[in-house]
C-alpha cells in the first residue's frame, strides 16, 4: 500500500523541536561514570609489579623507580586506547580511569604525562596496604 | 553502443573506504563489475601472533569500528574453547545484551546511510539520532561509545546494575515506537519503495551459491542465522524468529533490517527478565594450553568466523578473521548485473560493507634476493592442490566428481 508524503506530518512536526545535537563545546557535556577517559596514577599506592606495562596492547605505561617503594609513571596519551585494561591489572587499584576525555594538543610533546613519585611519610606503607586489602576482594570475587 | 570501463574508487565519494571497482557499462546499464581489496590492509591477523591474548583482545575489537563486540566476542569464544574456561551465566547474558544492543546501533546506522545514498537525508538525520539513544545506553552500561571494552577471558569487565536494566526497559520501548514508524514508512513511503524495489536483484539460488550472510541472504530468503542454528552465549535460553524475505533486493534488505531491529527489542526484554544473579567473570590463565577453535559468531552484517591456534604460551600461534564483509562480496558483482550506474552506491551500501574488515593478503617474500611476489586465487588454488597430493589424497579428481554431480 503506497502512501505519498508518509513522513509530512513528521517533518512538520520535527520543525517546532529543539535541536536533538547538544552545542559542544559551549554545552559541558558529562560523561557516565563507567567512562574510560585518561588515566590517573596514585603513586603511593605502587608496588612496582609492572603488570600494567606487560598487559598494556600499545605499552603506553612506563613505570619506574625513582626511590625506595617510590615509583613514577609515565603515560603516552598518543598511545593510548582507552581501553582501562591496565586499571582491571592492577592488583593495588593504584591507576584509576577519570571521565576527562578532551585530552587532544597541538603540540605532541604535551602528550607525555607523568606522575612523579610522592614523597612518602614513614606510616603510609602499611596504611595504604590495610585500605588496599579492603576494598580489593570485592574485585577480585 | 560499444561497451565502456569505469573505475570507481579506490578514493570516490560514494564509498566510505577505499576500494576499487570497475564496472562494465554498455550506456546506463552495468554489464559487469570488478573488484579489488587491499587497500586498507592493516596486518591485524599477524599483530595478534606478536601479542599477548589480552593485548590482542583490544587489537581484535579494533578489527571493526561498528562491530566491535562481535569480533572482539568471536575471538573470545575460540579462546575460551581453548582453555576449557566455563563463564558465569551472567556474564553471558551481559555480553548477549550488549551484542543485541550493537545490533540495533549498526541496524540504524545502515539505514541513515540507505537513506543518504538514495538522497532521503530525512531518514538519516531522523535514524541517527534515534542511534543516539542505543550509544548513550552502550557509554553507560559498558563505559564507551564504540570500542566497549566489555569482554575479557571467562567473562565480562563491567556487571549490570538493577536500575540500568530498568533503564535498559524504558530505552527499549522508546526505540520500538520508533521502529515502528519506520516499519510504517518503508512500507508506506513512495519515494522508498519506487526507489529500492528490484534495484540490486539477488536471486535465492545465486544467493546460496554465492554464500551470502546475515541480512543480504536472508533478504534472498536464505533462513540462516548462527544465533539460532548453533547457538552461542544466551541465545539458547530466549526465543526470536529469524526474518527473511522474498523481495530479493535492496527493499527486501531494508525490511529484513527493520525487522531484524523489533527482534532485538524483543530479545533484550527476555534476557533482562531472565539474567540470573551470580559473579561475572572466573580467573582465566595468562597462558592458554595448546589446541585450536573456530568460532562463529552473527554480527550485524552477517556470520562472523574466528580460528585461533594456541601453542602453550602467552601468544596465539595464529588467529584467522573471516569478516562478513567477504563473504558478501561476491554478491554484490551479481546484484550489479543490468542495473543503472546511477545504483551503484545504493547496491554496495546495501551490504552493509566494512571493507577495512575484510582486507586480507598473502605476500611471499623469497629469502634469498627479497624479490617479493602475491599468490593468486588460482595459484594458491593449484598450490593446495599440489600439497595435498603429496599427502596422499586427490582434490582434484574430487572437485571433478563434484561439478560432474552439481550439473546433474
Amino acid at each position: 500500500m503506497i502512501k505519498p508524503g508518509k513522513m509530512v506530518r513528521e517533518v512538520l512536526k520535527s520543525l517546532f523541536l529543539k535541536p536533538a545535537t547538544i552545542l559542544y563545546p559551549y554545552v559541558h557535556v558529562q560523561m557516565p561514570d563507567r567512562f574510560r577517559g585518561k588515566i590517573k596514577f596514585i603513586s603511593s599506592r605502587c608496588i612496582g609489579c609492572k603488570l600494567c606495562m606487560r598487559d598494556c596492547p600499545t605499552n603506553a605505561i612506563t613505570i619506574t623507580k625513582v626511590g625506595d617503594k617510590q615509583f613514577q609513571a609515565e603515560f603516552d596519551l598518543d598511545k593510548c586506547v582507552y581501553c582501562a585494561q591496565c586499571v582491571d591489572t592492577c592488583p593495588k587499584k593504584a591507576l584509576e580511569a577519570t571521565v576527562e576525555f578532551e585530552l587532544a594538543q597541538l603540540k605532541r610533546g604535551k602528550l607525555k604525562v607523568t606522575f612523579h613519585a610522592e614523597p612518602m611519610p614513614s606510616a603510609a606503607p602499611a596504611a595504604i596496604a590495610e585500605s588496599a586489602a579492603t576494598s580489593h576482594p570485592a574485585a577480585g570475587a | 553502443m560499444a561497451n565502456i570501463k569505469i573505475p570507481i574508487g579506490p578514493q570516490h565519494p560514494a564509498l566510505k573506504e577505499p576500494e576499487s571497482f570497475s564496472i562494465t557499462l554498455n550506456g546506463e546499464t552495468i554489464i559487469s563489475m570488478d573488484m579489488r581489496l587491499g587497500y586498507n590492509h592493516r596486518g591485524i591477523e599477524k599483530a595478534c601472533e606478536e601479542r599477548t591474548y589480552i593485548q590482542a583482545m583490544y587489537l581484535v575489537e579494533r578489527v571493526c569500528g561498528i562491530c566491535s563486540h562481535s569480533h572482539s566476542t568471536c575471538f573470545i569464544q575460540a579462546v575460551e574453547e581453548i582453555a576449557g574456561l566455563a563463564v558465569p551465566p551472567r556474564a553471558l547474558y551481559i555480553r548477549t545484551i550488549v551484542s543485541e544492543l550493537e545490533r540495533m546501533h549498526s541496524h540504524l546506522l545502515w539505514l541513515g546511510v540507505a537513506g543518504h545514498e538514495i538522497g532521503f537525508d530525512t531518514l538519516l538525520m531522523y535514524s541517527w539520532r534515534d542511534r543516539e539513544v542505543v550509544m548513550d545506553t552502550l557509554a553507560a552500561l559498558t563505559g564507551n561509545r564504540v570500542n566497549y571494552g566489555i569482554n575479557t577471558f571467562g567473562g565480562v569487565r563491567r556487571d549490570i546494575s538493577k536500575e540500568q536494566l530498568d533503564g535498559l526497559l524504558k530505552t527499549m520501548d522508546v526505540l520500538e515506537e520508533r521502529t515502528k514508524y519506520y516499519i510504517e514508512v518503508a512500507s508506506q513511503e513512495m519515494t522508498l519503495i519506487k526507489r529500492l524495489s528490484g534495484v540490486g536483484y539477488l536471486s535465492h539460488e545465486d544467493a546460496v551459491k554465492l554464500g551470502a550472510v546475515g541480512p543480504t541472504g536472508r533478504a534472498s530468503n536464505v533462513d540462516a542465522d548462527v544465533r539460532r542454528d548453533d547457538p552461542y552465549l544466551a541465545y539458547k535460553d530466549i526465543e526470536f524468529k529469524v526474518i527473511t524475505d522474498t523481495h530479493n533486493d535492496v527493499f527486501g534488505r531494508t525490511l529484513v533490517r527493520v525487522g531484524e531491529l523489533m527482534q532485538s527489542y524483543s530479545m533484550i526484554r527476555q534476557l533482562v527478565a531472565k539474567i540470573p544473579e551470580g559473579p561475572v567473570t572466573v580467573k582465566a590463565p595468562r597462558k592458554m594450553p595448546a589446541g585450536e577453535a573456530l568460532s562463529r559468531y552473527e554480527a550485524p552484517r552477517g556470520e562472523d568466523v574466528h580460528y585461533v591456534k594456541a601453542n602453550g604460551t602467552d601468544k596465539a600461534e595464529r588467529v584467522k578473521i573471516r569478516a562478513p564483509t567477504l563473504a558478501n562480496l561476491q554478491s554484490v558483482a551479481k546484484m550489479m548485473e543490468n542495473n543503472r550506474l546511477a545504483d551503484v552506491p545504493i547496491i554496495i551500501a546495501a551490504i552493509d560493507p566494512c571493507f577495512s574488515c575484510t582486507d586480507r593478503m598473502v605476500q611471499i617474500k623469497h629469502a634469498d634476493h627479497g624479490r617479493q611476489e602475491t599468490l593468486s586465487w588460482q595459484a594458491l588454488h593449484a598450490q593446495s592442490l599440489e600439497w595435498y597430493r603429496k599427502q596422499g589424497v586427490d582434490f582434484a579428481d574430487l572437485n571433478a566428481k563434484m561439478s560432474r554431480r552439481m550439473k546433474i
